[in-house]
């Protein structure tokens, strides 16, 4: 029999799923060590609020207390770094304010800390905690994206005049007020994005550890980036020099993007373990999750499309209000700017585009990227708009789609906006969603739901998206203060079996089995032999972790390129126990042969003799098959596609059900089918989730309304149906796989498909997300604007 | 949680002298208790756990269904006797919380909680049941006292819920989309002592009848005759789910799915 096929797009079961499914995970919280102490954080609960006294005598003087610490023991310790600066219209760079690790004179939303407590247990450092006597003065606050620049609104930061953080913009502002002059039409739409907060399955755990024989310190932490972490906590906040300093991000369970950041508690726990040279460690409940993890999306917008009398785009201007919160974030500015305003191309081949984005401090919980970041945000702006515009003009939404696509054939294709796309074929995306859709079959379906009373609708989504990031020339040029890059490090054993020391992260993508799917492909070793290293920075070579769908199309990429030397050394090797010529030799299935003959060596014996070099070109190459290999790509990748969403409202309780669901992206050459096809069923009931359900919450004063689940509607399954998933792809023209990404298309692609949906269901022009009963309703009864 | 002493007393009145202590806390299921001592925001003295009293337990007459006040959710969900003579209250237990809810949860919790959003309380209202507990018997209207009130006093112990079979039922529930209580949840039944409908999830003050559904129902027992019946919306919840505006409108809505689900 022969073995299974398990390489490059195979569907092979996921190698980690034993060990999730069975509880022997090992997340951080999972990790104790020895003389371990307890920390519990003091959050404010005022939005805005002077901070005139702590008195910690009665905390400190609690059974099992250790130490109590304020802001004061910070204040000459670095801010929470950010990572990414943007520069205002004028050139001048944005307002930068220090984001205190704890509080320091001023809390500033409701959950920033106040102070820590660390005792013996949890439990004394929760009693203790109770008997911290804080005196907090009420200061005026603001909590609206809308309301934050307005004349007298009160000011998050001194320093930030008027909560104004950049005034940013990208684009040819003449070109547009040109193109608007004459065009046949101007079609605006004011469009929302609504604020939303990630909830990984897994709260985030800090825990320092210090070694006071060795100086060394050690953080275990969920984290997405370790190294990142390591170099911002590092270098930035606390001043530990990296050589001992190792981060740790063991099995981490969801990321969506909330765990890319450097948060106020690793720092906490790092420095405490040193000082008080005993381990701290930190486990957030639930409800400081809601209060504490970055938050999602929140702009407000208003986009304009000139058009010809033919529907022909002709120009765009957006304007952009981006809530950042109360501080920036590690890459919060780079959001609303470089991953949105350059999105705002989509597919189409509009010609002169000109964006302003205003970006915002408000006493709410910091934003930055949540699984898409930015990209979703223009794409619900362009693909609600383009319905809009269907709408205005009397138009078919799916043909005004077509006649804007960018041309087959116009790739690498230069958008307005500085990217150039360098694949895609978005009319066959389309056409195959329609086919899958039954787009045809629409309207009996609708007449046979009209019969039971009910209104349904459908809705279509062409996006676009730029992942695999990436360039770190291009990123550096726009304020990226990192190189994006990615690292591999293959080390072929004795005895032929790997072990892959990636710089990317897994924290539910799958990347031990996809990684190692990619290397037995290219090695010819079979899938058990390979295993995937990550998350350790006393294990893996200097990566930058896994975000923005990066981590095939970066960092696969480098392990293509270290499997390559590690090729062209076997070929020397080989070519040396088999008396030939290195150009003679060929790999293929795991077998070194020179061409033309029978005799062959298989990766297995080139790596022995490679650790055993007894009969071994020894003077003239090294021991060993352990290579190395960076990765910095020439461009973006560009997945896109197409979602079609059909939905089934009950107009008696404003009710949306999402009836039938399906994807056709281009995601480039795929590893593994059936993770891909998870990915971006995962990634689209996000989205739904954010259409339908989602919404943090704020009152006017910055009181979290949606602080728990009782509140805050995260998706279950049975408000879904089936997600069907087809691709149709092309491959990325600059890494050596050709693939693109997948990790966030879902999240992008989907959430206007369903508003387009619920808007064609209801036959009105826009309403912002989420689709709640309520709202619905309301439209429906006139009670509320569509 | 804070520390507090833990007691299973076996014997009825031993429970009822353990709940005589100052800041005692009766535990059933637990399914609420629990998390609210998680949150810290209560601090017993003790709790003492009910579990040991043999209080669970299904009998059902030609005329009522006794519930014993520890039986879980999925145990009334699951018995094909109640499914038989009240299959309302059975289908309406099952509705209840989550899987691990249903298993942990009981009857006599719930009642003794008075969740505004809880759904027993909809169907003890609306059939009319008896509340039989370790001093007396009390009649569903005069038990609920407004949200997380009812009159029980602190060391009685419900023992037994008893409903009278009515000829028609019914309870559909409109879940609040984040947390699935009952956002409005509509009990119909037209029994020995009438037609009576119950709400629950909508009412500031908890579960409480409708008198105009009634009226409407008993003069023509059809989901249209309460087309047209209003619902004031001056009592109702409002909050980032739902106005109160909207609540009294799916009270007529749900109203009218629950008599034709009664049929």
């Amino acid at each position: 029999m022969n073995a299974p096929f398990e390489g490059i797009g195979a569907s092979v079961r996921r190698k980690e799923d034993l060990r999730f499914i069975s509880g022997r995970g090992n997340y951080t919280d999972d990790i104790n060590r020895p003389g371990q102490t307890h920390m519990v954080i003091k959050r404010s609960d005022r939005p805005h609020a002077r901070i005139i006294s702590i008195d910690a005598s009665a905390a400190l003087a609690a059974p099992g207390v250790v130490a109590v610490y304020t802001g004061d023991d910070f204040a000459n310790i670095g801010g929470l770094p950010c990572g990414w600066q943007i520069h205002n219209k004028d050139g001048s760079p944005m307002v930068e304010p220090k984001h205190p690790v704890i509080a320091h004179g001023k809390v500033r939303h409701v959950g920033d800390p106040i102070a820590v407590v660390i005792a013996e247990t949890k439990q004394q450092a929760k009693n203790a905690a109770e008997l911290l006597v804080i005196d907090l003065e009420d200061l005026p606050s603001i909590a609206t994206t809308t309301d934050a620049l307005k004349p007298g609104a009160p000011i998050v930061h001194d320093e930030a005049a008027g909560n104004l953080c950049y005034d940013w913009h990208l684009g040819d502002a003449d070109a547009v007020a040109a193109a608007f002059a004459t065009a046949h039409k101007v079609v605006t739409l004011d469009l929302e994005n609504n604020r939303l907060i990630p909830n990984a399955m897994e709260p985030r755990v800090a825990l320092g550890d210090y070694d006071r024989h060795t100086g060394d310190y050690t953080l275990f932490t969920t984290s997405q980036n370790p190294h990142v972490i390591r170099l911002l906590m590092g270098a930035f906040v606390l001043g530990l020099p990296e050589h001992k300093l190792r981060v740790v991000a063991p099995d981490v369970g969801g990321g969506f993007g909330s765990k890319i950041y450097h948060y106020a508690e690793e720092a906490i726990v790092t420095w405490a373990a040193g000082k008080l040279g005993r381990p701290v460690k930190w486990t957030a409940e639930r409800s400081e999750s809601f209060m504490s993890d970055a938050h999602g999306r929140d702009h407000v917008s208003t986009a304009q499309m000139a058009v010809d009398k033919d529907g022909k785009f002709l120009a765009l201007k957006v304007h952009t209000l981006a809530n950042m919160g109360a501080y920036l974030s590690t890459f919060a500015p780079a959001v609303p700017t470089y991953l949105y305003a350059t999105l705002l191309a989509g597919t189409y081949t509009t010609p002169v585009i000109y964006v302003e984005v205003k970006a915002v401090f408000t006493n709410t919980v910091p934003v930055d990227a949540y699984r898409g970041a930015g990209r979703p945000e223009a794409t619900f702006l362009l693909e609600r708009l383009v319905d809009a515009i269907a709408l205005d003009m009397g138009m078919d939404r799916v043909e005004i789609r077509r006649k804007n696509f960018i041309p087959r054939d116009a790739f690498p294709y230069q958008t307005p906006v500085a990217l150039q796309y360098d694949s895609g074929d978005y009319f066959a995306t389309l056409d195959a969603a329609l086919k899958s859709a039954d787009y045809a079959g629409f309207p009996a379906r609708k007449a046979a739901a009209a019969a039971q009373g009910k209104l349904r609708g459908i809705g279509v989504s062409t996006y676009l998206e730029a992942c695999g990031i990436a360039p770190s020339k291009v990123v550096g040029s726009l304020g990226a203060r990192a190189g994006l890059y990615e690292v591999a490090n293959v080390r072929v054993h004795p005895t032929g079996s790997i072990s892959v020391f990636t710089g990317t992260h897994s924290h539910g993508q799958g990347h031990e089995t996809t990684f190692a799917q990619l290397v037995s492909d290219q090695l010819g070793v079979p899938l058990s032999q390979v295993d995937i290293v990550h998350g350790d920075t006393g294990k893996i070579p200097f990566g930058m972790g896994t975000y923005g769908s990066r981590s095939l199309a970066v960092g696969g990429s480098a392990m293509v390129k270290a499997m390559d030397k590690i090729i062209a050394k076997g070929k020397k090797i080989a070519a040396h126990l088999m008396e030939a010529s290195p150009e003679d030799i060929e790999f293929k299935n795991g077998v070194f042969s020179v061409a033309g003959t029978d005799k062959q060596k298989t990766l297995g014996e080139i790596a022995l003799t490679a650790y055993v070099p007894h009969n071994y070109p020894i003077e003239t190459l090294e021991p060993g098959l352990d290579e190395t290999a960076f990765y910095d790509p020439a461009n973006f990748t560009f997945p896109g596609g197409c979602h079609i969403c059909e939905v089934e409202i009950d107009p008696e309780t404003g009710v949306v059900a999402i009836v039938n669901f399906n994807a056709v992206d281009d995601v480039g050459r795929v590893v593994n089918p059936m993770i891909v096809e998870g990915q971006v069923q995962g990634g689209v009931a996000q989205g739904i989730g954010q259409a339908l359900l989602e919404n943090a919450a704020y009152d006017a004063s910055g009181q979290l309304l949606s602080g728990s689940f009782m509140d805050y509607t995260m998706l279950r399954a049975d408000d879904l149906t089936n997600i069907t998933v087809g691709t149709e792809n092309t491959m990325c023209t600059h890494n050596p796989l050709g693939s693109k990404g997948c990790g966030e298309v879902g999240a992008i692609g989907s959430p206007p498909a369903v508003i387009n949906a619920v808007c064609d269901a209801l036959n009105i022009r826009h309403m912002n997300m989420p689709a709640t009963a309520e709202k619905v309703w309301s439209i429906i009864n006139g009670r509320a604007a569509g | 949680m804070y520390d507090f002493a833990y007691q299973k007393p076996a014997t009825l009145a031993a429970a009822v002298a353990a709940l005589g202590a100052e800041d005692a806390k009766a535990m059933s299921g637990g399914m609420t208790l629990i998390p609210v001592l998680k949150q810290r925001l209560n601090k017993p003295s003790v709790v003492v756990d009910l579990s040991g009293l043999g209080l669970s337990g299904i009998t059902v007459t030609d005329s009522a269904v006794v519930i014993g006040a520890m039986t879980t959710h999925i145990t009334v969900a699951n018995s094909g006797e109640v499914k038989r003579a009240i299959p309302a209250l059975a289908a309406l237990a099952g509705l209840i919380g989550d899987k691990e809810v249903r298993h942990r949860g009981t009857i006599g919790g719930s009642l003794a909680n008075n969740d505004p959003a809880a759904d027993y309380p909809a169907a003890v209202l609306a059939l009319g049941a008896t509340i039989t507990t370790s001093k007396r018997s009390i009649a569903a209207d005069d038990y609920f006292q407004g949200m997380f009130t009812t009159v029980l006093e602190a060391d009685e112990v419900i023992t037994s819920v008893s409903f009278p079979i009515p000829a028609k039922a019914a309870y559909v529930k409109f879940k609040n989309p984040a947390s699935r209580y009952a956002m409005v949840g509509v009990f119909v039944a037209k029994g020995p002592s009438g037609v009576r409908v119950a709400i629950t999830g909508a009412g500031q003050g908890g579960v409480f009848r409708h008198a105009g559904f009634e009226a409407a129902l008993a003069a023509n027992w059809s989901a249209d005759a309460l087309r047209g019946v209003a619902t004031s919306a001056d009592d109702l919840n409002s909050d980032i789910h739902a106005s109160a505006e909207y609540r009294a409108h799916l009270c007529g809505v749900i109203a009218q799915r629950a008599v034709k689900a009664a049929g």
